[in-house]
């Protein structure tokens, strides 16, 4: 029973889906929307999932004391912090106790919320810091890996120097003078809507397909993962 | 052990000490680097000014988090500085739960050049809504369906700017500014089906995969990565729409010279590659 409902669910609402597409009639556009709008409750449940997964991981965490058990105290603080600053004070618009609060301490929020001030300031800088460091692992890991070993190697080492200095100015400064065509941003052009495009197509080619053929799969019961293990 | 090796071997944070000088100093002291535009954005630039002053709006979709904000806010600000300048609207939404924060903090930083410019009049800030599919499908069907009020908790339907909004036949063009798969959506529900302009602002490391959809007109035009907020900082300074700095040009010259030190880095790591292995051939058949 516990297989069967899910897989009965999977199957006529997929197929209902697809039928009413070509069906242009009121009562289809209706049903339509009604779908619509319980996918996006049914994701918005997702979320409470995906937060108290993560408090109890961390929970754990802290309780067997393992490695770096002292950042999910930094994690779970964090997060209670954001939410309650969030529903309490107001997302963009301050609610009534962080217009008091604003008030009574005269307090300068150029945000207006107090969850903004967090994002503003340590939200925004955290997440810009951490993908900023990219640069460095990148430029280190291209020292030491990126070698002419062999001619696959040369063409993607060939192909990353025309494509790094020809999608910066410099690059274009440099072949300022030469003919149009050997010019390093007209060479970049060309690579990315030929080669690059050529190899893009086949790729999102092979996903639609899969993605076509995955959903016929879950449709007709063939596909089963989606149920997790266990009877 | 020889010269080569030694570079071979090299402490990874010499690398990181080059990498911050090269990104430092053109901060300190610029290079004034030329920029020059390329089709995909000028592209952009074209629908922006296709977008009628005090008519149907220009929707931005801000789907990406505070890591791709040095790449994509200078081209939210650049949109609405173009917009707002010219009396254009603007409507945003974000798909991303972090991207209506990023939205509200672009709206902070450019509004106060605008102080004629105000919510409801001549833009509406959406907010946020979880299933990004679910929603792009629903705004073509009626947007108060999926954002009955706006990011501030105002009803849509007291909003003058939104009276005769519903769906996309009453959006001039669309804008996804986003670092991952979004745009791609917006492609598929919103321009497949709803028949919808749409433009695309990306990283670099992105702007590669949309090309397919550049080409066949699925995505009117677009920004890649620092140097696409660049040049069409530069469109927009060009026709005098703002005076404001330019802070994707301004970051170009640092990426320009970090570009040449990742190359050097790279001609060195190989020379002292094949270096390296030679000298180990030539002490093999010595000691052989």
């Amino acid at each position: 029973m516990r297989r069967k409902i899910p897989l009965t669910i999977a199957f006529v609402f997929g197929i209902v889906m697809i039928i009413q597409f070509f069906i242009p009639h009121p009562v289809s556009r209706d049903f339509y929307q009604t779908m619509l709008d319980w996918r996006i409750i049914v994701i918005a449940f997702t979320y409470i999932l995906a937060v108290s997964s993560l408090i109890r991981i961390h929970i754990n965490k802290v309780r067997r004391k393992k490695t770096g058990w002292g950042f999910s105290y930094v994690t779970l603080i964090s997060l209670t912090v954001t939410a309650v600053v969030g529903v309490i004070g107001g997302c963009f618009q301050p609610t009534q106790i962080t217009t008091w609060l604003i008030e009574h301490f005269n307090w300068q929020i150029e945000q207006r919320t107090v969850l903004m001030v967090i994002f503003t300031y340590i939200q925004i800088p955290m997440g810009a810091t951490m993908f900023s460091l990219l640069a460095f692992f990148i430029a280190s890991a291209a020292f030491r890996a990126f070698k002419a070993r062999n001619l696959t190697a040369i063409i993607l080492l060939l192909t990353a120097f025309v494509v790094m200095l020809g999608r910066v100015p410099i690059g274009e400064l440099i072949t300022k003078r030469l003919p149009e065509v050997l010019q390093l941003q007209n060479i970049v052009e060309w690579i990315l809507n030929y080669p690059n495009m050529a190899a893009q197509r086949g790729i999102l080619m092979g996903v639609g397909l899969g993605m076509m053929a995955t959903a016929l799969k879950i449709i007709l019961g063939i596909e089963r993962g989606y149920l997790g293990g266990g009877d | 052990m020889g010269f080569w090796e030694k570079v071979m071997r090299l402490d990874r944070r010499w690398v990181f000490f080059l990498i911050a000088l090269a990104v430092l100093i053109p901060f300190l002291k610029p290079l004034r680097l030329p920029i020059s535009v390329t089709k995909p954005v000028k592209d952009i630039f074209d629908e922006v000014e296709k977008v009628p002053p005090e008519g149907p709006p220009l929707l931005i979709g801000t789907d990406y988090a505070p890591s791709t904000a040095p790449e994509l806010d200078p081209m939210l600000y650049a949109l609405l500085r173009h917009c707002f300048a010219t009396k254009r609207r603007v409507m945003l939404v974000a798909l991303y739960p972090q991207g209506a924060g990023m939205a509200q903090a672009g709206l902070d930083n450019v509004l106060p050049e605008f102080p004629e410019v105000k919510s409801g009049m001549d833009y509406v800030f959406l907010g946020y809504q979880p299933g990004i599919g679910s929603v792009i499908l629903q705004m073509g069907e009626e947007i108060r369906r999926v954002f009955p009020t706006d990011a501030y908790g105002v009803s849509l339907d007291s909003l003058p700017m939104m009276e005769y909004i519903h769906n996309y036949d009453d959006i001039a063009f669309m804008m996804d500014l986003s670092g991952s798969s979004v745009p791609m959506l917006w492609v598929m529900y919103a321009g497949a089906r709803y028949e919808q302009r749409i433009g695309v602002g990306t990283t670099a490391v992105s702007a590669a995969q949309y090309y397919p959809f550049l080409n066949t007109g699925q995505f009117k035009g677009m920004l890649g990565g620092l140097k696409g907020a660049a040049e069409y900082e530069k469109l927009i300074k060009k026709k005098g729409y703002t005076e404001a700095r330019k802070v994707a040009t301004i970051g170009m010259d640092a990426q320009s010279i970090a570009h040449l030190v990742i190359l050097f880095l790279i001609i060195i790591g190989n020379i002292a590659f094949f270096a390296s292995k030679s000298h180990r051939k030539k002490t093999k058949l010595t000691s052989g």
